[in-house]
């Protein structure tokens, strides 16, 4: 399939995704919380189209409102771990020496440990919740960003038009939010599309490992770990949590696919 | 080599250092009393005492710190809280099981993108290439933590092939790692392919076929030994990711070994017992980055230290 055709199919995706989290409340049939017992692990009825678990709430609402976990999570780790990753790689990059120096070795110790090990051992500590998972998550999130920015500010500092901003006087703080960011927005873009799936990912294993977002409410990774009890009985209780999950990362992972294609064309 | 070796040993100490002090924190991150969250808030005022002692906690942290190391220096990481065995002996006990599930991990992952990618890079543009590249995206896309499933309810429960979960025989190592290896086999499948397509049109391959050797030797010993440079790094980070992994995937199959250790002991906040695996599984990492630093410089001396 051609690079445009993978790059619609992924925004496609993506907007569905991201309108189901959006507008949860309009779209959930009923009440993702609500339990009924007499209805417990029902595979399909009028009422509940993708059936119910083991305590009779409806998986399609609980689907749908997983995905707003999941946005919020996986955008407010990005948001967090650029910010920083943008914020240290500049002051790395721009002003090099003794603080590009530390900054990097920092950088190198938190790359060396796993990031999913360290997320674990610190959500274990703090114990669950939305606050906690993003924290855990960032932890280790924004060396990458630093990595990325720091790089791509020393390709750039050399470069004619910065050369003529410090003649005219700008301070380092324009000089980077005026001239480099604009720069330094597409391969920071692609990085953040490509962080997002892992971050979804990630708050994903947490809560499978009840270590993410606090019982009732509905998380993707949380529901495939109730379903895992009753997968012979009962294997559509993990089915939809898990197809949402894959189709918002392929989603992800198409999108910055074709947008890494159309960079390396552009720079070719 | 030896200022290569040298350097590298030089980024390996503060890296170590700094992954084993975050260990270290992490107990004493715990918000409020470490020790009312290890015994639960209805332990005696004695028995609280007696933890807090026995985990050093009454002393000063700098002190804490000093004997952290002290007592890593001589493979001592403490006692479990619920076991009464030392925390060492537990890992030692859990660690092979690990180990195998991972090997067999990377077995599958290998054997699977070699397949692939030399399938795909010979036929690129065909039904083959396309499947290649699919394959690699769904399973970069897929969790191990819905994969696990998914194959549990295919090939235990509907078809009754394989157990279900444990460690046993061959079979019950099946499973398992094929959950563990697909992510790393759908990014070496990639990597491969890439590499393949371009050794294939390096100037040295093309002077290999106008000598007259056969398709087959050309990418036997020049196309595929030169794109392995390129998985050969990959494969050796991935194996650590397959020691994180195993986290999950162990969760998954209650299979006995580190990863599953580690979910059990913060399940029943075994503190002393978490931060054993976390160091355990964080220096093993590590050291298998070192290691591949220097492996791959042995195998590509262009390779050279770049500050």
């Amino acid at each position: 399939m051609p690079g445009k055709l993978w790059l619609s199919a992924g925004i496609a995706m993506l907007t569905l995704f991201a309108l189901s989290a959006l507008f949860a409340p309009l779209l959930a049939p009923q009440d993702p919380l609500r339990q009924n017992l007499d209805e417990d692990l029902v595979s399909y009825s009028v009422e509940h189209p993708l059936g119910t678990d083991k305590l009779g709430r409806d998986i399609l609402s609980r689907t749908i409102y997983g995905a707003r976990i999941s946005l919020i999570v996986g955008c407010a780790t990005v948001a967090l771990s650029v910010t920083i990753g943008f914020a240290l790689g500049s002051l790395s990059g721009y002003f090099g020496g003794w603080v590009d120096q530390s900054l990097m070795r920092l950088v190198d110790i938190l790359m060396a440990f796993p990031g999913i090990l360290l997320a674990i051992a610190f959500t274990a500590v703090l114990g669950p919740g939305l606050d906690h998972v993003v924290l855990a998550l960032c932890l280790i999130g924004w060396t990458t960003y630093a990595r990325l920015v720091r790089g791509e500010i020393l390709a750039l500092r050399e470069r004619e038009f910065i050369h003529a901003a410090r003649a005219l006087g700008c301070r380092p703080t324009r000089i980077i939010l005026r001239h480099l960011l604009p720069n330094l927005l597409p391969p920071l873009l692609i990085q953040a599309t490509f962080g997002l799936a892992a971050a979804i990912v990630a708050e994903g294993s947490l809560s499978f490992l009840g270590l993410g977002v606090e019982p009732p409410t509905p998380s993707w990774g949380s529901m495939l770990n109730d379903g895992r009890q009753f997968l012979l009985v009962a294997p559509h209780l993990t089915s939809y949590p898990g197809l949402a999950l894959m189709l918002t990362v392929l989603a992800l992972n198409l999108v910055g696919d074709a947008l890494q294609d159309r960079l390396n064309s552009r720079n070719r | 080599m030896k200022r290569y070796f040298i350097h590298r040993l030089l980024l390996l100490l503060p890296t170590l250092l700094g992954a084993l002090t975050l260990v270290f924190l992490l107990v004493h991150l715990i918000p409020g009393d470490p020790v009312d969250v290890m015994l639960g808030e209805t332990a005696s005022a004695a028995d609280k005492e007696e933890l807090r002692r026995s985990l050093g906690f009454d002393r000063p942290l700098a002190e804490q710190y000093r004997s952290f190391f002290a007592g890593l220096a001589f493979g001592n990481l403490g006692r479990s809280l619920y076991e009464q065995q030392s925390v060492a002996m537990i890992i030692g006990a859990r660690l092979p099981a690990t180990l195998q599930l991972a090997l067999c991990a990377m077995l599958v992952a290998v054997l699977t993108s070699f397949l692939l990618a030399t399938l795909a890079a010979k036929k690129r543009g065909g039904w083959i290439d396309r499947s290649a590249l699919l394959f690699s995206l769904l399973g970069l896309s897929l969790p191990n933590f819905w994969l696990g499933p998914l194959l549990m309810i295919l090939f235990s429960i509907q078809l009754g092939w394989l157990p279900v979960s444990g460690r046993g025989g061959v079979t019950h190592l099946v499973l398992p790692s094929f959950t563990l290896g697909l992510g790393m086999a759908a990014i070496l499948t990639r990597i491969l392919r890439a590499g393949l397509l371009q050794a294939a049109r390096e100037d040295y391959v093309q002077t290999a076929r106008a000598k007259g050797l056969s398709e087959k030797q050309v990418w036997l010993k020049h196309v595929l030994r030169n794109a392995l440079l390129s998985v050969a790094t990959v494969m050796s980070l991935q194996f650590g990711s397959l020691l994180t992994g195993s986290l999950i995937t162990e969760t998954i199959f209650s299979w006995p070994g580190l990863g599953r250790l580690t979910i059990q002991a913060i399940q029943t906040r075994d503190y002393p017992l978490v931060q054993g695996c976390v160091l355990v599984i964080a220096t093993s990492y590590v050291l298998i980055n070192f290691v591949t630093d220097i492996l791959y410089k042995l195998i590509d001396p262009r390779i050279t230290y770049a500050r």
